[in-house]
């Protein structure tokens, strides 16, 4: 009687899992060795479908473009902790300075889109203060030049994250117990001493499960691309999961899409098993 | 004196990070008042130029805002219900009963938050088409109606209520789904708030699936008809803008006016 009441309560949740987040899994990676089609009948076809990605110029450069991705990682994850160190205290205004932090973190990525196209603009506010600052000659293209196109995307997705590291960090320096730091101060350590000796070591877990987040996040990134560049120019933005959407919904090529983010996913699991081995999260004291 | 100095120096540092973060959305909003000279001029102007709400105007007369606005709100305020709903009755049994199976739940539970679902749209599409939901709002909302960060913050909410609330109430002869309904729900009302304020605004900006399923623009939420601006008015940035403004506006308000939700939300995430 009392396992059916649980039950009860967690089947309609438990159906809606099942059908939207574990079928497409086991459905999806189950397609990526089929010619399937909504018109056809389908077929076994083992490893075309990857055989083709990997021999498609596209694809290989998604590939790379989403390690390049992970240059990002420590660039997010140092700024979010030095922003949260930065807001973590009492001074008039700092809720103010938080929201503005967070504030990238609610913006809806096509409108991110739309506002950095502004922005990143030949003749728009970023040539103009760089030229005012004197640190260009001449206005620079940053999304049509193909070698720089890619960072510019990468900005924009530094951008959007900071904030939200910011809040995970400023909430676990604000668990920090207040007396561990007064008996430093105490026994005379500095403000730089106490930072790395109790503050580094006492977010351990959360510096950890945040850049595991973060290397997840670079890997995956594709949205900023839709909205920014759509793979242009000349393919040179292209990431891994970018050639799935790309083939799956603008072309149709829905195996290969599967295929491709099946590749993307052995990926990201691999690294995150990886991680989690060699940086074991501790719990909290 | 010093200590001046240096809150002096601290709040400079903050402005000027602020200032890179906020900059884009000021320019924007610059961009869409002003109404005068071209807008990638330079030098740029960084403050509005013979402000107007013309190009407000312009993007009210050239789409249905009003239908837009609309369908962004059903789609957030039933993703919100029902998220609420299905969520709190999966969390609570796997708080506060014990059940054959329930660790397996669990894990399968936080399972899904490894498995890349990023691109699950893709054969959520095939799923939505079997089940004709396409050009649908249950469509668009069912599979964003379970996730797993909602079942683990309001299974920590359920899990800091006292047993002798329970304990009382079986006493009294409540059933179970009394207890549910009549006792933890009321107990855990501001969970329930943080994970209502965080689904609204995810379901707000929500911007890939909602592209998939509707196909008709009337259809359109604003997160996604604000893109079939820029393809409408290739040489009109400044209405463009107008749209943009416009469609950030409410999740901007919705964040400044329930910051602390937001701070909540993700005090329990990381523990």
């Amino acid at each position: 009687m009392r396992n059916l009441t649980a039950w009860l309560f967690l089947a309609p949740a438990l159906v809606l899992l099942a059908v939207f987040s574990f079928w497409p899994v086991a459905f999806g990676s189950l397609l990526a060795f089929t010619d399937y089609s909504l018109i056809r009948d389908t077929h076994w076809v083992g490893l075309d479908n990857f055989r083709y990605i990997f021999n498609n110029e596209m694809f290989v450069t998604g590939l790379k473009n989403s390690l390049v991705f992970l240059l990002m990682v420590p660039f997010v994850q140092i700024g979010a902790l030095s922003l949260a160190v930065l807001v973590n205290n009492q001074l008039p205004g700092i809720r103010y300075f938080r929201a503005a932090f967070y504030v990238p973190v609610v913006t809806t990525v096509s409108v991110v889109g739309i506002m950095w196209g502004f922005m990143f603009h030949e003749q728009g506010a970023l040539n103009y203060v760089l030229m005012l600052c004197r640190l260009v000659d001449a206005p620079v293209g940053w999304l049509s030049n193909d070698s720089l196109a890619l960072f510019a995307i990468m900005f924009v997705t530094l951008w959007r994250g900071l904030g939200w590291y910011m809040v995970m960090y400023l909430a676990a320096l604000q668990a920090v117990p207040a007396d561990m730091q007064e008996a430093a101060i105490l026994d005379g350590a500095s403000r730089w001493q106490r930072f790395w000796k109790i503050t580094v070591p006492m977010l351990r877990p959360t510096i950890i499960v945040c850049s595991i987040l973060s290397v997840l996040a670079a890997l995956k990134a594709y949205q900023e691309v839709d909205v920014l560049t759509q793979g242009g120019p000349m393919n040179s933005t292209f990431t891994g999961l970018y050639y799935a959407y790309d083939q799956g919904l603008k072309h149709l090529k829905l195996p290969r899409a599967l295929a491709a983010s099946f590749v993307m996913s052995v990926f990201c699991i691999g690294i995150a098993l990886l991680c989690l081995r060699y940086l074991k999260p501790k719990h909290r004291p | 004196m010093k200590t001046i100095l240096k809150t002096l120096a601290h709040y400079l540092l903050l402005s000027a990070l602020a200032l890179v973060c906020v900059f884009p959305f000021w320019w924007t909003l610059v961009t869409a008042l002003s109404t005068e000279g071209n807008i990638f001029a330079f030098p740029p102007t960084f403050w509005p130029r013979e402000p107007s709400l013309a190009n407000f105007i312009a993007v009210f007369e050239t789409l249905p805002m009003a239908t837009f606005l609309g369908n962004s709100l059903l789609i957030a305020v039933c993703t919100v219900f029902w998220k609420l709903a299905l969520c709190s009755a999966a969390a609570y049994p796997l708080a506060r009963m014990q059940f054959k199976g329930r660790k397996l739940v669990f894990g399968l539970i936080l399972a899904t938050l490894v498995l890349p679902s990023e691109v699950n749209f893709l054969v959520n599409f095939i799923t939505v088409t079997k089940l004709s939901l396409v050009d649908t709002y249950t469509g668009v909302i069912l599979p964003n109606v379970v996730t797993a960060v909602a079942i683990l913050l309001l299974k920590q909410a359920f899990e800091e209520v006292p047993q002798d609330l329970i304990d009382a109430a079986r006493v009294d002869g409540a059933s179970e789904w009394t207890i549910f309904y009549k006792i933890m729900l009321p107990l855990i009302a501001p969970w329930l708030a943080t994970v209502g304020i965080l689904t609204a605004v995810e379901a707000w900006n929500e911007y890939i699936w909602p592209s998939i399923v509707m196909s008709k623009p009337d259809q359109f939420p604003l997160s996604v008809g604000v893109l079939y601006l820029r393809g409408t008015f290739g040489s009109s940035t400044r209405v463009i803008a107008a749209g943009t403004v416009l469609t950030i506006l409410p999740t901007l308000a919705a964040f400044l006016f329930t910051q602390r939700f937001f701070m909540r939300g993700m005090d329990g995430a990381v523990k």
